[in-house]
C-alpha cells in the first residue's frame, strides 16, 4: 500500500526526523495562501502515487504566491505523466507547499526487505536526489548497504559507520546516527515494505532534513494499523481495483479487451501470457483466489463487466477439489443479472465438470467451453475476431 | 523414494478446528495421509473426526510421534505457529497460510537457519508425494506416481503443470509448492538439491514467476550442480512493471525480476524453458530426451 509524500513525511517527523515546514492544499487558493505563509518563495509539489515527479513537471520552485496559485490551477485535475505512471498518468488532487530550503549536500537513505537474505537492509549513498537505480547502474561503488540482524537490530556503531562513510562529521554525523536508528524504528513499527528518504539533505544552515520521502506499507500488515485504510487516496487508484479490493480479489486493469477471471496468481499470469501468445489482449489480471467460491466468481464477473473496454471474457478455473457446477452457477447468476451477451469462454477443471458444462450450455449465454488452457485462449480470441467482422 | 514426505510421515495439523483446517485435514486423510494429531490452543483434550487435539505442538509430538506439521493458522498467529514447530524439533513445517506480515517472517527465517526444521511456504499449496502422502491443499487426483520432481512458486499453475505432465505420461516423485511470498522457507535450490540426491527422481520441472532473483540463483546452481535434466516455465512474461500480481512477491521493481531475464539465464544454464504455459509437458519431455 502506497501513501503520499506528505503523509510519509508526517510519519518521519513523528519519529523525530526533521522535515521542511509545509502545508497540504486541495485548491489553488489554498496553494496561494500556503505560499504566502512560507514567505512567497516555496516549493510546490504535486502529490501522486508515483515517483519521477520532478522531471514530469509536477514540482516547481516558486517565487511569488500568485505564481503558486497559477501553478496550482495548472496542476489540479491534471493527469501528471511521469516515467513511473504509464502513459495515462495520475490525477493530481493534493498539492504540498513547502518552504524553500537552501541545500548544501544531498544523500540517499532507505530501508527495505532484501529478499535474498530475508532481512531488512539499509541502503545509503552520498549521491542523493537522483534515482538510486541510476546510481546502482552507473556508480555501484557509491552505494553503501548494511544487512540488519533481526535479533541484534541496528546498532549505533553501525549507523555511525554509514554516516562517516557518507562523509559526515561532528554533530551532524551524530544527528545522522540518531536519524538512521529512528528510521529503522519507524520501518518496524509502521510495517514498511520500503521507507525511503531521497534526498536527505544537509541545509546551508547546517541541519539534516528529509526533503522527499516515500513509504510503502506491507499489505499483509495493514490489518494491525487501523489508521492505514483512512490514509489511502482512492483518487490514485483505478475505481475497478478499489471495488475488487473490497471483495478481496486481486485485480489489475490492463489495456486490452479480453476480461480474465482466473483462480490463483500464477495461473492468472500464465493466462495473460497465453492470451498474448494467441494474439489476444487481456483487459485485466484477476485472481479470485486458489479456492474460488460461487460468490467470489459472481463478484469477479460483475467487476469485469463494469469495465467498458471488455469485449469478451475468458474464465480459467483449475480447481481440482472445487465443484465446477457451483462455479458455473456463479457465472450464470452474474452474467444473467445484467443480460450479458458478450462472448464467454469457460475452461474449468475440477469435480462435476460435466454438470458445470451442461449448466453453461443450457444457460442461453454466448458461451463456449475450452477443453484446455490453449484451447480456451484460442476460442476466445477467435470469438472476438468473429464479433468484429 | 521421494523427498520430504512419504507413507511414513505422521502429520500434526495446526489450526485443525478452523474451517479450512478441518476441510483439508479430511481431504488429506482421504488421500491416504497419516494425520495423527491436531493443535488448537485452548481446545486440547477434544477429538475431531477421531483425531486427538492438543494445546501445543510439543505435546502432540510427544504423544503421537508426529514428525511433520501442516499449518492453517490465520496470519496474525502463523509466524508463531512456525516457530513452535521449530522449537518442538519436528523435521518439516508446511505453512499454507497466506498474508503473514514481512516483519513477522524476518525473525522466523533467522530462527530456521540455525534449526533442524525445514519450512515449506508460507502462502503455498503444500507438498505431495503421489500415492503416498499429501500435506496441503492441492487436488490429489491429478497427480500420478512417477519420476519427475516438481518445484513451484505458484499454486494453481502447478496443478496445470502437473496435469500436463501426467497427460504426457510423466508421473511425479514429489511436488513441492515453495510459496509466493517474498520470504519463504525452502527455496528452489534447497528443493532442487534434494531432488538431485533422490534416486527415484529422474528429472525436475520448475515453475517460477516474476519478482525477486530466486530463479536466477537456481539457474546458476543447476549449471554447477544438477546431474538431472531440468525444464521450467516462468509466468508473467506480459506482466506490467510495478504492479503486485496477486502474490506478495510477484512484482517487478526497478527493472529487476523480469520474466524475460529469468528465462534467458535459465536457458544459458542448460534448462529447457517452455515457451508457453500450454507446453510445460512438452518442455519436460524435451529435457528428458536431451540426455
Amino acid at each position: 500500500m502506497n501513501i503520499h509524500e506528505y503523509q510519509a513525511k508526517e510519519i518521519l517527523n513523528s519519529y523525530g526526523i526533521p522535515i521542511p515546514r509545509g502545508r497540504v492544499a486541495l485548491t489553488s487558493d489554498q496553494v496561494e495562501r500556503a505560499a504566502k505563509m512560507m514567505g512567497g518563495r516555496c516549493v510546490v509539489k504535486a502529490q501522486i502515487y508515483a515517483g519521477g515527479r520532478g522531471k514530469g513537471g509536477g514540482v516547481r520552485l516558486i517565487h511569488h504566491p500568485e505564481e503558486a496559485q497559477e501553478y496550482g490551477k495548472e496542476l489540479f485535475g491534471k493527469n501528471l505523466v511521469t516515467v513511473q505512471t504509464g502513459p495515462q498518468g495520475l490525477k493530481v488532487r493534493r498539492i504540498l507547499v513547502e518552504e524553500a530550503v537552501e541545500i548544501a549536500r544531498e544523500f540517499y537513505l532507505s530501508i527495505t526487505l532484501d529478499r535474498s537474505s530475508s532481512r531488512y537492509i539499509l541502503i545509503a549513498s552520498a549521491d542523493g536526489g537522483v534515482e538510486i537505480e541510476e546510481v546502482a547502474r552507473k556508480n555501484p561503488e557509491r552505494i553503501l548497504t548494511l544487512s540488519i540482524d533481526p535479533f541484534i537490530g541496528l546498532r549505533p556503531y553501525q549507523a555511525r559507520k554509514i554516516a562517516l562513510e557518507l562523509g559526515l562529521s561532528g554533530s551532524i554525523c551524530e544527528d545522522c546516527v540518531e536519524l538512521i536508528l529512528n528510521l529503522y524504528r519507524a520501518c518496524l513499527e509502521k510495517d514498511c515494505a520500503l521507507i525511503e528518504i531521497n534526498p536527505l539533505v544537509v541545509t546551508k544552515a547546517g541541519w539534516l532534513m528529509a526533503m522527499d520521502a516515500k513509504i510503502t506499507f506491507d499489505d499483509n500488515a495493514v490489518y494491525r494499523h487501523r489508521e492505514y485504510p483512512d490514509m489511502m487516496d482512492y483518487s490514485q487508484l483505478d475505481p475497478l481495483e478499489i471495488n475488487a479490493a473490497k471483495y478481496d480479489l486481486a485485480y489489475i486493469k490492463l489495456a486490452g479487451s479480453i476480461g480474465c477471471l482466473v483462480n490463483g496468481a500464477g495461473l492468472a499470469m500464465a493466462t495473460l501470457d497465453v492470451l498474448h501468445e494467441y494474439g489476444g489482449e487481456p483487459a485485466n489480471f484477476l485472481d479470485v483466489g486458489g479456492g474460488a467460491t460461487r460468490e467470489k466468481v459472481a463478484e469477479a464477473f460483475r467487476i469485469i463487466l463494469q469495465d467498458c473496454d471488455v469485449e469478451g471474457i475468458f474464465v480459467n478455473i483449475f480447481g481440482g477439489i472445487m465443484r465446477c457446477d457451483v462455479i458455473a452457477q456463479g457465472i450464470i447468476e452474474a452474467a444473467g443479472a445484467v443480460g450479458c451477451n458478450l462472448p464467454i469462454v469457460v475452461r474449468m477443471d475440477g469435480s462435476q465438470v460435466e454438470e458445470g458444462k451442461k449448466l453453461l450450455q443450457e444457460s442461453g449465454l454466448n458461451v463456449q467451453i475450452g477443453s484446455s488452457l490453449g484451447d480456451g485462449a484460442a476460442r476466445i480470441v477467435d470469438m472476438l475476431k468473429r464479433e468484429v467482422c | 523414494m521421494s523427498i520430504l514426505v512419504n507413507k511414513n510421515s505422521r502429520i500434526v495439523v495446526q489450526g485443525i478446528t478452523g474451517r479450512s483446517g478441518l476441510f483439508h485435514t479430511r481431504q488429506c486423510r482421504d488421500y491416504g495421509t497419516v494425520v495423527v494429531a491436531g493443535v488448537t490452543p485452548g481446545k486440547g483434550g477434544i477429538h475431531i473426526e477421531g483425531i486427538p487435539v492438543f494445546n501445543t505442538v510439543a505435546e502432540a509430538a510427544r504423544y503421537t510421534e508426529a514428525n511433520a506439521a501442516m499449518i492453517f493458522v490465520p496470519p496474525p498467529a502463523a509466524a508463531d505457529a512456525i516457530m513452535e514447530v521449530i522449537d518442538a524439533g519436528l523435521g518439516l513445517a508446511v505453512c499454507i497460510t497466506e498474508g503473514i506480515p514481512i516483519r513477522d517472517m524476518v525473525p522466523v527465517k533467522a530462527v530456521l537457519q540455525g534449526s533442524s526444521t525445514r519450512l515449506i511456504g508460507p502462502n503455498c499449496p503444500g507438498i505431495i508425494t503421489p500415492g503416498e502422502c499429501k500435506v496441503g491443499i492441492m487436488p490429489g487426483h491429478i497427480h500420478t506416481p512417477g519420476k519427475i520432481g516438481v518445484v513451484s512458486r505458484s499454486g494453481t499453475l502447478t496443478y496445470e503443470a502437473v496435469k500436463q505432465l501426467s497427460d504426457a505420461g510423466l508421473g511425479q516423485s514429489t511436488c513441492v509448492g515453495i510459496g509466493g511470498d517474498p520470504i519463504i522457507g525452502m527455496n528452489f535450490i534447497d528443493v532442487l538439491n534434494l531432488f538431485n540426491q533422490d534416486s527415484s527422481t529422474e528429472g525436475v520441472f520448475m515453475i517460477g514467476e516474476i519478482g525477486g532473483g530466486a530463479e536466477e540463483a537456481a539457474a546458476e546452481w543447476i549449471k554447477q550442480n544438477m546431474t538431472k535434466p531440468v525444464a521450467a516455465f516462468i509466468a508473467g512474461v506480459t506482466a506490467p512493471p510495478g504492479k503486485r500480481m496477486g502474490h506478495a512477491g510477484a512484482i517487478i521493481t526497478a527493472g529487476k525480476g523480469k520474466a524475460a531475464d529469468k528465462i534467458r539465464i535459465l536457458q544459458e544454464c542448460g534448462v529447457v524453458v517452455a515457451t508457453s504455459p500450454t507446453k510445460m509437458g512438452e518442455a519436460m519431455l524435451e529435457a528428458l530426451k536431451a540426455i
